[in-house]
């Protein structure tokens, strides 16, 4: 299976980004997302900052794509955008249909994202009339749902979220400031401070969400490592990894390396998988 | 401006006539709208007969397709646009991209509307869609400011409307997975967020349990002022909490009888009112609210202000009882 690193969702500072990305340079990784898709409020790493990196990932023999805001809300995000849009090297993961719709325009290829709503062949097809190269599946998608929107196989990739933790909403407000008592315009970049997000967890001790920003994301890990056989009998083409931490690199590594299937299944306890086997998101399903 | 109601059947339709209503928005029985409740919504005969009542009285009518064809289903989506096509209506409200794709080449001159769900926040986005599918109107997701929502009038290839009041949601429409990830079921592909069947309250110690396909989602007091269950209305601890609190949102709804003045000078066309799912007298009530302050406004638009017995009367079917601007406002955010 073909392993490929997401954007790094989380805010790190800037010298922890960069040394990450020299680690994912000289790693095996054949495939590199890259740049903010959270928050423009983020500005430790500028758009010069990414694409230096980019260029880095680039000489080191690695596929890099540019990955989009998610959430696109003001003119200064959509000239950000554009900025993206006219690097002139690498393409994009348009995450929002304004990078889809100027990727279109100006005729260039495009990934799109999981935060694009897609579910049917035909919207994917007309994607792909639009220039889309590779379509990264919904993440509350199951396998028989990408069956079924595979068949007859596409000519554009298919990738998967398969293992890290699920982006499954962005919000106007920043919950990590507004838990921290801080208002948005004056965020002082808190989310800085959780450097995997913060876990909120059910009066019961469950942990359900992590805060990420205006990003909410799943509290469990989704991995689907023990699927990756079956993936390659469907025809997925990429298995996303999506980094927290230096391990994700080493973990992809291992996944590339055929790891993937006699993973423990004591992982279950803090794991989910239930997306994929048409279940609550949250679920394990063995 | 237009004052948009919602209609989960005929009696809520035939209210918010009453009340002055300008134009309706409705669904089909089926999930191919994300209002697919039980014993909600129109089958084909009766939305022929709600069409029939709107329009003997002048008003206008949407139909709601605002889910996503699921794979080796898409025929029951594409029939529910063949039957708007048929049916004496105003406009499609839809989010898939290839529902407004077979819309637009098979019947061309049926106007469409971009349904929230299709999360369209910027002039990018709405440009996409009208340069493709020539659009007429897009509905705005509740996570804009009112400055951002003003910017984006001013540039908009397309008609804008805008959640005026109802429940609120706190993320970007059409791309939330949180109903998904506890119950299996999302808006867009099953229909409804947070669906009944997932949810089940207990009473224990003087304690009102609030479960979400078994997730504890809040524990309240019996006489406490609860919404309906969502999983961004709980409450939730972090490491760093020694109680639990709503980290999201707490049970609230839209209010923006405020903001009338900007959103019309902003130039947007149309105030919805949310609640497909909501009872006839909910439907009565807040259309009645919301046409006293359209005409009070249109009649003096510089002497605007809302009056305190509109606040009260929509609080009372609020969720939590209160009332908030949402993301409108930037201190919200």
């Amino acid at each position: 299976m073909n392993i490929s690193l997401g954007p790094l969702l989380y805010c790190w500072p800037k010298t922890q980004v960069q040394a990450f990305y020299r680690e994912v340079a000289d790693s095996t990784i054949p495939l590199v997302y890259l740049g903010e898709a959270v928050c423009s409020r983020r500005r430790q790493m500028k758009f010069a900052d990414y694409l230096a990196l980019a260029h880095e990932l680039k000489d080191a023999g690695k596929q890099v794509v540019l990955s989009t805001l998610a959430l696109i809300e003001a003119q200064s995000e959509l000239k950000e955008l554009k900025k993206q849009l006219d690097n002139g090297e690498f393409i994009v993961e348009a995450n929002d249909m304004a990078a889809v719709g100027m990727a279109r325009e100006q005729g260039l290829p495009f990934v799109c994202g999981a935060s694009i709503n897609n579910y049917n062949r035909a919207s994917l097809d007309k994607l792909h009339q639009w220039g889309m190269r590779r379509f990264v599946m919904p993440i509350e998608l199951s396998k028989t749902w990408l069956q079924k929107v595979i068949t007859p196989t596409p000519s554009f990739e298919v990738e998967l979220l398969g293992y890290g933790y699920l982006p499954l909403a962005h919000s106007a407000r920043c919950f990590t400031a507004r838990h921290q008592g801080l208002a948005k315009d004056d965020c002082q970049t808190i989310c800085i401070q959780h450097p995997k997000g913060l876990v909120a967890q059910t009066q019961e001790q469950q942990p359900l969400l992590r805060l990420n920003g205006i990003q909410t994301q799943s509290a469990g890990r989704c991995d689907l490592r023990r699927d990756i056989p079956e993936m390659e009998r469907l025809g997925v083409d990429w298995f996303r990894v999506s980094p927290d931490g230096h391990d994700s690199i080493a973990l992809a590594e291992s996944l590339r390396q055929g790891a993937g299937s006699e993973v423990d299944p004591e992982i279950g306890k803090e794991a989910c998988n239930g997306y994929w086997h048409g279940a609550p998101g949250m679920d394990y399903r063995r | 401006m237009e004052l948009l109601c919602p209609a989960g059947n005929l009696a809520s339709l035939k209210a918010a006539l009453n009340a002055g209503a300008d134009a309706l928005y409705l669904g089909l029985k089926d999930d191919t709208n994300a209002r697919s409740f039980a014993g909600l919504n129109f089958t084909p005969t009766k939305l022929q007969q709600a069409a029939k009542e709107v329009k003997s009285q002048g008003r206008k009518l949407y139909l709601t397709i605002n889910t996503f064809p699921q794979p080796g289903e898409e025929k029951r989506w594409y029939q529910a646009v063949d039957l708007a096509a048929n049916t004496d209506i105003d406009g499609l409200i839809m989010a898939d991209l290839s529902l407004l794709d077979y819309a637009h080449s098979h019947y061309p001159h049926l106007p469409l509307h971009l349904s929230v769900q299709a999360s369209a926040t910027n002039i990018g986005a709405l440009s996409l869609y009208k340069r493709e599918f020539n659009i007429e109107r897009a509905v705005l997701p509740r996570v804009l400011s009112i400055k951002q929502v003003k910017d984006l009038a001013k540039a908009s290839p397309v008609d804008l409307e805008v959640f005026a009041f109802g429940s609120l949601c706190i993320m970007a429409e059409g791309r939330c997975q949180l109903s998904s990830y506890v119950t299996g079921e999302s808006p867009n592909s099953g229909g409804s967020c947070s669906p009944a069947k997932h949810v089940r309250w207990q009473e224990n110690q003087g304690c009102r349990q609030t479960r979400l396909n078994e997730v504890l989602i809040d524990s309240s007091g019996l006489n406490e002022q609860m919404g309906y269950p969502v999983v961004c209305k709980g409450r939730y601890l972090t490491e760093e909490d020694s109680q639990p609190g709503f980290l999201l949102e707490s049970p609230t709804s839209l209010n923006t009888l405020d903001l009338l003045p900007d959103l019309a000078q902003a130039g947007i066309v149309s105030l919805k009112i949310e609640g497909r799912q909501r009872s006839p007298a909910y439907v009565e009530q807040v259309t009645r609210v919301w046409r006293q302050a359209l005409d009070t406004y249109q009649n003096a638009p510089e002497r605007f202000q809302s009056k305190p017995e509109w606040h009260a009367a929509l609080a009372k079917v609020s969720e939590g009882q209160t009332t908030t601007l949402g993301a409108y406002e930037r201190s919200w955010q």
